[in-house]
């Protein structure tokens, strides 16, 4: 059985403007151990993907449909009491940005007992060696002497480092990354990913990683969702996904990346602009911007399907298997050409 | 510093650079105190950097936060007075003009912000916005400047319909295209741009990017690009400057940067770039500094960098200070045990560095 498996999930908010299909029949599953990579633009559900999983949408005004099941038992028809035994235990998250998520006006010592005593009956101290032993694994020098300090005199590398150490502290089984190191310089974010695979295999967790870096998920993932508009557009291992790229929207984010081992001299430009989910496009959500848009893109849209090839590689696009092998190929001759 | 660094090539002038940047420094003082207040210490944002540029050239600076990239912008629009050095601009020393001379240069250079949602003024439209430097300046009648305005929208891909539009009804990459026309509005000569791409998603950026380039070959603009992503810089630089804790540790022209890097912090900046390709990404060896960039407050002695470097000498890097060493074509670094070679894994620039250091602490 799959640690986490969600099917047809389903998000929608209502907004003074009308409703707004934030995530749109997801689908995947998180293997234990293994990591998956959501790649997208903002606005193209991936964040929210994740939050409606936790349960941390605002209820009032949010309706979801669909199954998340976690370890077999459905997380979206969960009670609050349940989502709260299994947040932060079993499975917890680390937000994008570590400037505002942590509390300004308690130590992070005390913020870091705090989630460990929410799921374990033990004494602050026994809490509070925990906290160290976690402070020191993620790397913060001189631990003991930091555990007392507000979170104003940490550096943001530092900030992501306590809020790690605060989702691993109880050993989770599923963390979910969400956006760790967009808000950190390349130097940091060289630091925190090591990090997080060292634990990844010192712990055995389970990591969702989303992101809008192609580079982190190359880096990192073992499975690729890529998402666009509120749906999955293509899904694939992460070689394929760089090596045979299937989908029009795929290749554009590749070809409009500008890359230190290749000199291009001007980047593959998606022309337009991401669109509303108050009112998607008809057919593929992708046609108003894509280049290969044929008639049948416009009144029809395509299915998740799994190429002729390769039964786990999903895709959804019309275009025939030829045209896009060819595309797709010319995509990768481009990008690898050597420099010099 | 900046006497050496005009002694050892990087500043030798051939006269018709656009603008020359030499020693300059900006300290912002620490205060304590409510109605005396007091300088109790200095944040050495910008601490003696020199560099040149010349007409239809961009120049790229690259840095993590807090290394002074933004305040070095800052001071060469003027937007900051500094605190010692010189900016002059078309051979005329703009460091300590007035406000009243300093506004016809103003036309010359003009600057693109970082973040398009908090630059625009929200209760003005589009039009005002992008026409206001022209009304500062006084050029040309209301007609004229409405006429000129709807051709800037036409030039940075807009709609000229959207004249009367409000900035909250264009998305993210839309506005920062209206940024781009407002500084082009005044035909200015310079472009500072502080990390115009980086609130901005890949697809978008890449339209940004695509403009930024057009403008310069139809207008001859210079650009002074600012940004912490290298790949960026690399795509639209013709040469690139690597700043540390407020000062210049590499200059290389472009491809000599990203092919032979000199200084080991550029190796370990290149190195932790993460590579959209799984196979070599995950080939390469990373090199992982630790810790993160001290404060400018008390920088460290010696090289600033030697905290940090894996290359580090004890009794060398942390006393004496190095500097810009040339190693020919402009490329110059600030380092006293170079890289000798590109790419190189953690491991070999640490023990090569340490070799060296056995060989030649005599000779230092």
């Amino acid at each position: 059985m799959a640690l986490l498996e969600v099917k047809d999930l389903r998000t929608s908010f209502k907004t003074e403007d009308g409703i707004v299909k934030a995530v749109d029949g997801v689908s995947f599953t998180v293997e234990k151990g293994q990591t998956l990579g959501i790649v997208g633009e903002s606005g193209s559900g991936k964040s929210v993907t994740c939050l409606t999983i936790m349960g941390l949408n605002a209820k009032r005004t949010t309706m979801s449909s669909g199954e998340a099941l976690w370890k077999g038992k459905d997380l979206l028809r969960a009670k609050s009491s349940e989502l709260r035994k299994i947040r932060g235990d079993e499975m917890s998250m680390i937000f994008q940005d570590p400037m505002t998520s942590l509390n300004p006006v308690h130590t992070i010592g005390k913020q870091l007992v705090e989630a460990v005593q929410l799921h374990r009956d033990v004494t602050v101290r026994v809490a509070k060696a925990r906290a160290l032993e976690l402070l020191k694994a993620v790397g913060i020098p001189k631990a003991e002497g930091r555990i007392d300090d507000y979170p104003h005199q940490f550096s943001g590398g530092m900030r992501q480092r306590v809020m790690i150490a605060m989702a691993l502290i109880n050993d989770p089984d599923l963390l979910i990354a969400d956006e760790p190191t967009t808000a950190l310089d390349v130097t940091t974010q060289a630091q925190i990913l090591n990090l997080m695979k060292r634990l990844q295999e010192d712990f055995g967790s389970a990591i969702i990683m989303i992101t809008h870096d192609l580079g982190v998920v190359a880096e990192t993932a073992d499975d690729v969702v890529v998402m666009y508009a509120a749906k999955v557009v293509e899904h694939a291992k992460v070689h394929d996904l760089f090596n045979r790229p299937q989908h029009p929207y795929t290749w554009g984010l590749m070809g409009s990346l500008p890359r230190l081992e290749t000199d291009t001299e001007r980047l593959v430009q998606i022309p337009g602009q991401p669109p509303s989910l108050l009112r998607p496009p008809s057919g593929c959500r992708f046609h108003p911007r894509c280049p290969y848009v044929m008639g049948v893109c416009r009144t029809t849209e395509p299915k998740l399907l799994a190429t002729e090839r390769d039964p786990s590689h999903l895709q959804a696009c019309h275009l025939d298997q030829e045209t896009k092998d060819r595309e797709a190929n010319k995509l990768i001759e481009s990008t690898m050409a050597e420099v010099g | 510093m900046a006497t050496e660094q005009g002694s050892n090539g990087q500043m030798e002038l051939h006269g018709d650079e656009l603008l020359v940047v030499d020693g300059v420094k900006k300290y912002f003082p620490i205060t304590r105190g409510i109605i005396f207040q007091k300088a109790i210490a200095q944040v050495q944002a910008v601490d003696g950097v020199s560099f040149s540029i010349n007409p239809g050239e961009t120049l790229g600076i690259v840095g993590e936060s807090g290394c002074g990239k933004s305040t070095l912008a800052r001071c060469i629009v003027r937007l900051l007075d500094t605190t010692a050095g010189r900016i002059m601009f078309e051979g005329r020393d703009i460091t300590n003009v007035s406000r009243v001379a300093m506004r016809p240069i103003r036309r010359e250079m003009t600057m693109i912000f970082q973040d398009p949602y908090a630059s625009l003024n929200p209760r003005k439209r589009v039009g005002f916005i992008i026409g206001e430097p022209l009304e500062v300046h006084k050029l040309g009648t209301p007609a004229e400047v409405k006429r000129r305005v709807q051709e800037l929208l036409e030039v940075v891909g807009l709609n000229p319909e959207h004249y009367n539009r409000f900035p909250h009804e264009f998305s993210g990459g839309q506005r920062q295209r209206i940024g781009v026309a407002r500084a082009l509005a005044v035909n200015p000569k310079l472009i500072v741009c502080d990390e115009p791409v980086s609130a901005l998603d890949v697809s978008v950026q890449a339209q940004i990017l695509n403009l930024l380039k057009d403008l310069q070959d139809d207008f001859g603009l210079t650009y002074i690009f600012i940004a912490h992503d290298l790949n960026v810089v690399r795509h639209i630089s013709d040469r690139v400057m690597v700043m540390y804790l407020g000062q210049v540790s590499e200059v290389a022209d472009r491809d000599t940067l990203y092919r032979e890097p000199k200084h080991p912090y550029t190796g370990a900046l290149l190195s932790a770039v993460p590579i959209p390709n799984p196979e070599r990404g995950r080939a390469r060896e990373a090199i992982v500094l630790e810790g993160d960039v001290p404060s400018p407050v008390n920088p460290p002695s010696g090289c600033r960098f030697h905290p940090r470097c894996p290359r580090f000498v004890e009794g060398h890097c942390d006393v004496e200070e190095p500097e810009l060493f040339p190693f020919g074509n402009g490329h110059v670094a600030k380092c006293f045990y170079p890289l000798e070679r590109w790419p190189m894994t953690a491991e070999e620039m640490r023990r090569r560095g340490t070799a060296r250091a056995q060989e030649e602490p005599v000779q230092a």
